[in-house]
Parts: structure tokens; C-alpha cells; sequence
């Protein structure tokens, strides 16, 4: 098998802020296999954007990557130059955001931007990189490109200007796209459609994805892999089916157990107690301890991430076996 | 007793509908921008553009029923919770609440229908005044209504907070030292003292993470009971209204395409556009599939295509779609859609 696209180890992104530090990530470690779709998943603040940022070097003061390794084909971004980094990002990385004018300049029309992008890495000519963008315009289904370069951002509908950040994203055929929320704010149809896109691309240009969600039906439907986030720690990962089908860890199935279509209609829902810790001077032990019905005295101390089943790993003194408690 | 408070006792008596929408329609006018002016002044043929945010829509409303309203952004959802909530008056058309047309009601009358129903939005935060105490944002409206007294309120606010599931002792406290759901109960708490019997959420739960979503839906399953209330619950997530609702209805650029009961409208969907909706919507169930694509765009409601609005995008449009507006009617028990195919056969 080729080396994987990416592999993070260990990854601690903190946030040295007046109130304390802020453990945003904390000990995360994942791999994203060339083609491969990995869906990273967690509720607010759990850390997931914050990751995102941490592998292409984008994380801002107060924060800093701390400690850990992010292999991009072997070579690890946090001990590149800025001037290395930012040769790679919008090249062989890209990131697409869920507001897509932190992609998008609202003041260029999308031709200029796209063809901008496109010399920025590549010595072609105008024309090749006009051609490249009205290319990419298309992969992403923008009917009529040529009509639509000569437009500006705001000329367009959100699901079409998250379209044209996707293709900026796409133009030099990256080998990693990391992309943060970028259908949440859509209307279904329209999520629907660029889903769709996203997967087609996947399949047949080689490149790896981090999709980054709140939405566990999304990943089920979109990614190879899943990783799980609670409080700046990854708790569960696997293959997607095996965690979605029988998830070992408490929140991860708490999290699932609460989607509204797992749950009998016009019944209570099952739903996790409590609400999520602030990440400011976190308790040692399990972050999850005040909600989980598991809990016990080993929770005082804190659980490291093993390899439950194979492929299957999990951070729980007590995880939900395979056979017994699942939610249903 | 007054007359209508009479007719309206009457009416309750009779099975009147909580809530009856006949014909409502509500135009917006979008005014020109400064560049629009300035080129209007010019001589250009630019005009004020009138926005049909809900068209022609009737919609029953029963005693105890939870309907929920679904559609995408701008299709007109809370402009229609709006004038069902009395908070916007339709452009044309008539409302009837317990059987009674709002417009023939004394101005008592009006205050105590609009206290009767309540509304909650998506984001409470926006609507919690941040320089009010919980307390005061719970039990002002009850005070000033003559819900409570003086006397009575410390345990009003108290029982008020407890049973939206906050702890009281936070009643001192101002809404941004609370998180998120937190603060969706206290505007739960704030709708509810001043005893609704008919509640309007507008996407009350869309920005809240799941499992925050999950115990405030449990929230708003209990009240019903407790205090039997009737939900409008509009969403734009199919999976929320199809666990709550009785009844769905859905709309389109500004009309009603479909409305059946639940299990009905997710079963068996009679209208392309809510087939469309339905099969576009992630499910954690599926795993690895191609995702379903309904083409094209949402059309802009300022220029709404003819006929029937869906025939842009619809895999079934035939001539007559781009003529002819289809009317809503029953194609099975309960069941209405508006589309032609259902005269085909
Ligand atoms: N500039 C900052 N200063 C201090 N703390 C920060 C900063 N940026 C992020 N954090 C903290 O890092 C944690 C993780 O944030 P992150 O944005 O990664 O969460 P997320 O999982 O992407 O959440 P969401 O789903 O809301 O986007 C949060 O607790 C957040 O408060
Ligand atoms: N006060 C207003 N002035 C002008 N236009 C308005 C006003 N309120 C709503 N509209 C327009 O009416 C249409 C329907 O808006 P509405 O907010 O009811 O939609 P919605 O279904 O609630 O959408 P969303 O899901 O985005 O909340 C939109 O085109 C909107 O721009
Ligand atoms: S380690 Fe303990 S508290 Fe944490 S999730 Fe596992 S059982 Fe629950
Ligand atoms: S009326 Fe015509 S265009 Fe509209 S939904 Fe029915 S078949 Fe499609
Ligand atoms: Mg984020
Ligand atoms: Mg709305």
C-alpha cells in the first residue's frame, strides 16, 4: 500500500490565553489514506476547526502547535518554514470553510481570482490558466462557466460561491483537501448537489479529504473513516460502518443515540446529560465523566486511546462491547 | 361576558380550529438600494421589486396537534409563523383564532390572543435582553399582565425556570453567562409564563448541537403534554419535524406544496419537490451511497417561474407545468398536494 497522504501524531494545539490555556487539541493522532475520505466529527468546541488550522499552518496567537508531528507524504508541516508552508497550501493542500468568503475575494471578479491562484503555483500561460478555471468551474457543476468567471462573488447564490470555492480549491488538483463545515450553512438540495460533486471527485482524482462536521449523517454517507472529537481529544475511530453500526465509546453512541431518525417517532429522545466542559483548566481524568452513564472510579485517571478491535480504537477505561448496550 | 368572547366560547365548543389561516398572502417590497435610486432618478427602468413571501396559503391548525412546517431558505416559513404568531399582519386574506376572524376582536381581546401565543426563535440570545437578569426576563411579561403578584413572583420565576430545567439559584444571573441551550430554556421559560396555549418555534433548536438538540426536543415533547399545548414547529430539518410533528406541510417559494401527517408525508410523498427534498436529505443510515441531486438552483422568490414554481427543477414537468398553477387538493385521506401530475391518471 502507498505511504498514507497524511498522518498526524500527536498532534497539541493549545491557546495560551490570560484566562489559562486552552487545550484545543490535545493529543490527536489520525491517518487519511491517498483517495480516502476521513469524517471528523464533534460538537462545538471540540476542536475539529482548530486541527484543521493546525495542519496548514494557519493557527493564530494566543494558539500554538505545541507538540506532535503532521506527516504530509512524510515530510512533517510543523517543522517547515512559512516560506515552504505556504507553498503548499492552496497547492497541494487546500482548505474550503463554511463561509466561503474567507476563500473568495468579494472585490475581484472570479476569473481574476481563479487565474491568480492558478500562476501563483504554475508557470502557464493566461489562456491555460483561463482554461483551467473554467475546467475546474465545471467539475464542480457550475453550468456555463464562461458566464460565470466574468461574475462577481456576489452575484452569486451561497451554494454557488461555496461551488467556486471548491473549484479555487481544486485548481492545482491537490492531494489534500481539508474542508470545515462548507455545506452547513446550505439549503438540503443544494448540500446534496455539492455532496454529490465532492464524492464523484474523491473517487476519481486521488485526493484525500478531511471533512470536517457536526453532522453524523453527513460522514455516514460521505466518509471512509471517521474520528470522533470530545473536548480536544479524539475518543473513537474506525472504519465508518463499524462505528456508526456499533460504536464502542459512551459519546459517540450517546451522540448517534440522539439523531432524531434512531429514535422511535413521538417518543422522548435519548439524549446525553449534562452539557460539554469548558476546555479552560479541564478536570484530569475522562472529559466525559459528568455525563457518561459508564462512569466509574477508574474515570479519575485519564484513559489513553488503544486498539480495541482491529481498526478499532477507542480512549474508555469502560467501552460498550460489541454485543451488549449498543444504541439501537 | 362580550359578545365575541361569547361567539368564541361558542366556537371552542364546537371544535373550532386553534389556529385557521384562508387565503394569506403577504407581499414584501424590496426597496432599491442607494445605486438603484440614483439610476431610478437617472431615467433608468429600475422599480421597486415586490417580494411574494407567502402566497394564497390556507392552513388548519387543531387543538393539541404539533404541525411542522419544513421548506429551504426563503421559502417563506417565518413569514407565515410570523402572521400565525399576530406578530405581522398578512397583505391579504383572513386569520381566524379559535374560530374567530383576529381583525373583528376588541383591543383586550387582541392583547390576550397575542399573549395566548407565544414564539420562540433560533437564536435566544438575540432576543434575551443582556441587561436583564433571568429573573426579570422570565417573570416581567406575567407581572405586567397580572399573571402574578408582587407577592407571588419569587415562586412564579422559580417554578417557571425549574420546569424549562434551569436551576433557579441562576435567576440572579445575566444570558451570557449561560451556554447556548441554556439559554433556548430560558427563552422557553420566558414564552411559557406567560401561559401560551399555542406556541410558534422558529428553528428553535438549529443551533444547537445534537445532543444539546436532543433535550431540548424532549423539552418541548413534555411541555405539550403537561400544559397541552399546540406547536407550529418550523424547521428545515426533516429528520427533527418528522420525529414531533403530527402533521407536516411543506412549501415552495412562498407556497403550500404538500401537507399530510406525518408518517404519510415521509412514507409516501405525493409532490416531486417533497420526493426531491426527502431523497436529498443525509441519513446515518446510509453509508458510502451516491447522494441523490435534485438540479438547479432555489429560484430567486423576487421572480418566482411560472406556473407551477417547482417546474424548473422537477423530473416530471410537462408543458402545462410552466402554464398552469397547480391547486393544492386531497389526493388521499388527509393527504393535499398541488401538482398535475395527480390529474394525469
Ligand atoms: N483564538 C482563540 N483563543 C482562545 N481559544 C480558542 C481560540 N480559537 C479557538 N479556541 C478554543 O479552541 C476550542 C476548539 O475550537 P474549534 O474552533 O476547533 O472547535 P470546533 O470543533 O471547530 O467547533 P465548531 O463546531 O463550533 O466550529 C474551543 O474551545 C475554542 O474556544
Ligand atoms: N421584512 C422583509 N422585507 C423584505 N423582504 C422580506 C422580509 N421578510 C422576509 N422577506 C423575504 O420574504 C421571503 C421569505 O422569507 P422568510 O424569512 O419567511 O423565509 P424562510 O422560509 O423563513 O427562510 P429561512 O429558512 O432562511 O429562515 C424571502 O425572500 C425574504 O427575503
Ligand atoms: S473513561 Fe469512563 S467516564 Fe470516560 S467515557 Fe469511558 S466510562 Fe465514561
Ligand atoms: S406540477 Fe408539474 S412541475 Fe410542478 S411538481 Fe407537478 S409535475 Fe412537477
Ligand atoms: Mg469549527
Ligand atoms: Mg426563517
Amino acid at each position: 500500500m502507498a505511504a498514507p497522504t497524511l498522518e498526524v501524531r500527536n498532534l497539541r494545539t493549545h491557546f495560551f490565553t490570560r484566562a489559562g490555556v486552552v487545550k484545543a487539541v490535545d493529543d490527536v493522532s489520525f491517518t487519511v489514506e491517498r483517495g480516502k475520505v476521513l469524517g471528523l466529527v464533534g460538537e462545538s468546541g471540540s476542536g475539529k476547526s482548530v486541527t484543521g488550522f493546525s495542519i496548514i499552518g494557519l493557527v493564530d496567537p494566543p494558539g500554538r502547535v505545541v507538540g506532535g508531528q503532521i506527516l504530509f507524504q512524510g515530510r512533517d508541516l510543523a517543522r517547515i518554514s512559512e516560506e515552504e508552508m505556504r507553498d503548499l497550501r492552496g497547492n497541494r493542500i487546500a482548505m474550503i470553510f463554511q463561509d466561503p468568503m474567507m476563500t473568495l475575494n468579494p472585490v475581484l471578479r472570479v476569473d481574476t481570482q481563479m487565474i491568480e491562484t492558478v500562476l501563483a503555483h504554475k508557470k502557464v500561460s493566461a489562456e491555460e490558466a483561463r482554461q483551467r478555471a473554467r475546467d475546474t468551474l465545471g467539475m464542480v457543476g457550475i453550468p456555463s462557466p464562461d458566464e460565470r468567471l466574468k461574475s462577481y462573488p456576489h452575484q452569486f447564490s451561497g451554494g454557488m460561491r461555496q461551488r467556486v470555492a471548491i473549484a479555487i480549491a481544486l485548481l492545482h488538483e491537490p492531494d489534500l483537501i481539508i474542508a470545515d463545515e462548507p455545506t452547513t450553512a446550505l439549503d438540503v438540495t443544494i448540500q446534496g448537489q455539492i455532496l454529490a460533486e465532492v464524492q464523484k471527485l474523491a473517487a476519481t482524482t486521488g485526493t484525500s479529504l478531511i471533512w470536517i462536521t457536526h453532522d453524523l449523517s453527513v460522514v455516514a454517507g460521505l466518509a471512509d473513516d471517521i474520528a470522533v472529537m470530545y473536548a480536544g481529544r479524539i475518543v473513537e475511530k474506525g472504519d465508518v460502518s463499524a462505528v456508526l453500526d456499533a460504536p464502542l465509546h459512551p459519546y459517540t453512541s450517546g451522540l448517534i443515540g440522539s439523531v432524531p431518525s434512531r429514535n422511535k417517532r413521538g417518543e422522548p429522545l435519548r439524549q446525553i446529560p449534562g452539557m460539554t466542559p469548558s476546555l479552560l483548566n479541564l478536570p484530569p481524568g475522562c472529559a466525559f465523566r459528568s455525563r457518561c452513564p459508564r462512569a466509574a472510579e477508574a474515570c479519575l485517571a485519564e484513559p489513553e486511546i488503544r486498539e480495541l478491535l482491529p481498526g478499532r480504537q477507542v480512549r474508555c477505561f469502560h467501552p460498550l462491547s460489541e454485543t451488549s448496550e449498543q444504541a439501537a | 361576558m362580550s359578545e365575541t368572547a361569547t361567539a368564541r366560547r361558542a366556537a371552542l365548543d364546537a371544535g373550532a380550529p386553534m389556529v385557521e389561516l384562508r387565503g394569506i398572502s403577504r407581499r414584501f417590497e424590496k426597496k432599491l438600494d442607494f445605486a438603484g435610486r440614483i439610476a431610478q432618478r437617472l431615467g433608468a427602468p429600475v422599480r421597486e421589486e415586490t417580494v411574494h413571501a407567502v402566497d394564497n396559503v390556507d392552513l388548519t391548525i387543531r387543538k393539541g396537534e404539533v404541525v411542522g412546517l419544513v421548506g429551504e431558505s426563503g421559502c417563506g416559513k417565518s413569514t407565515l409563523g410570523r402572521m400565525v404568531a399576530g406578530i405581522l399582519p398578512p397583505s391579504d386574506g383572513t386569520i381566524l383564532r379559535d374560530g374567530i376572524d383576529v381583525l373583528s376582536l376588541s383591543a383586550a381581546e387582541a392583547r390576550e390572543i397575542n399573549l395566548r401565543t407565544q414564539m420562540i426563535f433560533q437564536d435566544p440570545y438575540a432576543s434575551l435582553n443582556p441587561r436583564m437578569r433571568v429573573a426579570d426576563i422570565v417573570g416581567e411579561a406575567p407581572l405586567v399582565h397580572g399573571l402574578v403578584t408582587r407577592a407571588g413572583y419569587d415562586a412564579y420565576v422559580d417554578e417557571q425556570m425549574r420546569r424549562a430545567g434551569l436551576d433557579p439559584a441562576f435567576k440572579r444571573r445575566y444570558p451570557h453567562q449561560f451556554s447556548g441551550g441554556q439559554r433556548q430554556r430560558i427563552g422557553i421559560a420566558r414564552a411559557l409564563a406567560v401561559k401560551p396555549d399555542f406556541i410558534v418555534c422558529d428553528e428553535a433548536v438549529a443551533a444547537l448541537d445534537v445532543s444539546i438538540q436532543a433535550q431540548i426536543l424532549n423539552l418541548f415533547m413534555r411541555l405539550r403534554t403537561e400544559l397541552d399545548l399546540t406547536y407550529l414547529f418550523i424547521s428545515h430539518d426533516l429528520g427533527v419535524v418528522e420525529h414531533l410533528s403530527d402533521r407536516v406541510v411543506i412549501m415552495y417559494l412562498g407556497r403550500v406544496v404538500e401537507e399530510a401527517p406525518a408518517e404519510t408525508v415521509f412514507a409516501r410523498p405525493n409532490h416531486p419537490y417533497t420526493q426531491s427534498l426527502l431523497a436529498s436529505v443525509p441519513r446515518i443510515e446510509s453509508r458510502k451511497r451516491a447522494f441523490s441531486v435534485v438540479k438547479g438552483e432555489i429560484p430567486s422568490p423576487l421572480n418566482p417561474p411560472s406556473g407551477c414554481h417547482f417546474h424548473p427543477r422537477c423530473p416530471h414537468a410537462m408543458e402545462r407545468c410552466k402554464l398552469e398553477k397547480p391547486v393544492l387538493k386531497e389526493v388521499a385521506p388527509g393527504q393535499r398536494s398541488a401538482c398535475h401530475l395527480n390529474d394525469a391518471a
